[in-house]
């Protein structure tokens, strides 16, 4: 259904951006906003932001049609989110190239995610496609969608619905200007691997989602057990939260929750050393307290490190499924015993035992 | 024995193929390859379940039940009572997975 109304003129400059500008068809209700390959400082600032986590519904772009340098009735459409990463990796892949985005309104969302959510779905290309009369404004019936935007789109739905072809394009933006030469994608363009970069730059979220219970928890160790008990909750934190991801294709298993198990138990050993030879205690708490960090610390590590399956680009739901199945009890009994273990040592404490 | 991730819900009927290649282009870990007359299943262990090929596929040669791979998702709704399969909380306010870049894996199902 073409929304073709008479031109209310909704090119009012300002009302969009101040570069808004009418398409040259009069049937055009929608406005069409202009953007370009640049990325800007404010830009990159937005994108630091992100990646922190920082307010995370506010990198959005406004949906809808954007001419990128000087389209014409030719030129190719390419689908994106409406979250920034996205939109600003598209257009900046494809600067000195005239094209036109359609940005779908995903919520804020990337495009896989909001593939995996729907969002960025058949039924919201159709829609847009229709909205912004793309049909007017372009001859062909072409529309080039991110690879990774497959998961929410039917191809044949979208054809069916809308007469546009859907082209996928590859994985990365940054792929584009190669991709277009011969609009076919090499088996690495299609490929989503999981390097350190991407790894790494999604651990300050991870962190920062764990800062307040974890400085909670470290503060009242600090007073009830010393500065090493409390080292040792921020050691297993991070060990889960940035080390895990950093080393995540070096540790030997292939399971999350081994993988976290064994990383936690590694950092275990120096801090159980360090409590099984405190003097002045008597043997038995010295055991404890160690017991206490080979206990708590792995499963401490591993319940984080299983949490990472989300974040990463490779896992399934019937194995991640599997996985919590088998090491979830597991990692709650080791929690549970440490607990205790710690329980019994900071009464004892505190009604001078030991 | 440690390795949960051997077996996923994708099943391929290679008879009903009309080898279109759709399959091949929207999977990400190259579960599919292109072969002379239909696609071939070469790595189907490291599907991840996103459904994109099943979605894709014109006439039903592909089945999978699609959805996130993301431990944090399921347990929370497990803890809060509704069902692992179906509940997803991912892409909200409070989710470490998903919103945060453009590679995380994250096809919560249904919001």
């Amino acid at each position: 259904m073409e929304h073709k109304q008479p031109c209310t003129c909704s090119c009012i400059p300002g009302e969009h951006s101040p570069n808004s500008s009418c398409v040259n068809n009069d049937n055009s209700a929608h406005s069409i906003d202009t953007t370009t390959g640049n990325l800007t400082f404010a830009n990159t600032l937005d994108h630091f932001l992100a990646r922190l986590g920082w307010d995370r519904s506010s990198h959005r772009v406004e949906p809808g049609l954007y001419r990128l340098g000087n389209p014409g009735s030719d030129s190719p459409v390419f689908a994106s989110a409406n979250y920034t990463l996205s939109f600003d990796a598209l257009r900046s892949a494809l600067s000195g190239i005239d094209a036109w985005i359609l940005v779908l309104d995903t919520k804020g969302i990337n495009v896989w995610c909001a593939a995996g959510k729907g969002t960025f779905g058949t039924d919201e290309l159709v829609r847009m496609i229709h909205v912004t009369d793309l049909p007017v404004i372009v001859k062909h019936r072409k529309i080039i969608v991110p690879q990774l935007g497959a998961p929410g789109i039917s191809w044949p739905d979208v054809m069916r619905r809308s007469q546009f072809l859907v082209e996928y394009g590859p994985v990365r933006a940054s792929d584009l200007p190669q991709y277009l030469t011969t609009h076919t994608a090499t088996p690495e363009m299609r490929r989503v691997e999981f390097p350190f970069k991407d790894r790494i730059v999604l651990t300050p979220v991870e962190f920062v989602h764990l800062a307040l219970p974890l400085f909670v928890v470290t503060a009242f160790l600090w007073f009830l057990a010393g500065p090493v008990a409390a080292l040792a909750a921020i050691s297993a934190v991070i060990a889960g939260t940035v080390i895990f991801p950093a080393l995540l294709p070096f540790i030997p298993t292939h399971d999350f929750s081994t993988k976290g198990l064994l990383l936690g138990g590694l950092v275990a050993i120096p801090f159980a050393a360090s409590f099984a030879t405190v003097p002045a205690i008597p043997f038995w708490a010295n055991t404890l307290a160690a017991a206490t960090a080979l206990l708590l610390i792995p499963a401490v590590t591993a319940y984080i490190a299983l949490n990472f399956t989300g974040c990463t680009t490779f896992t399934s739901r019937t194995g991640v499924k599997k996985e919590i199945f088998r090491y979830v009890p597991v990692m709650a009994v080791m929690a549970g015993l440490g607990i205790t273990a710690g329980l019994i040592l900071g009464i004892s404490r505190l009604l001078g035992v030991i | 024995m440690f390795d949960s991730y051997t077996e996923t819900t994708l099943r391929y009927y290679p008879e009903r193929c009309i080898n279109c290649k759709r399959c091949t282009q929207v999977c990400p870990h190259t579960v599919f390859e292109p072969g002379s007359d239909h696609a071939e299943l070469v790595r189907p262990a490291s599907c991840m379940e996103c459904g994109a090929c099943a979605l894709n596929c014109p006439v039903q040669a592909i089945e999978v039940q699609s959805g996130v791979g993301c431990a944090w998702a399921m347990i929370s709704a497990a803890l809060r009572g509704k069902d692992m399969d179906t509940e997803c909380s991912c892409g909200g306010e409070d989710s470490t997975c998903c919103a945060t870049q453009k590679e995380p894996e994250c096809n919560c199902g249904e919001k």
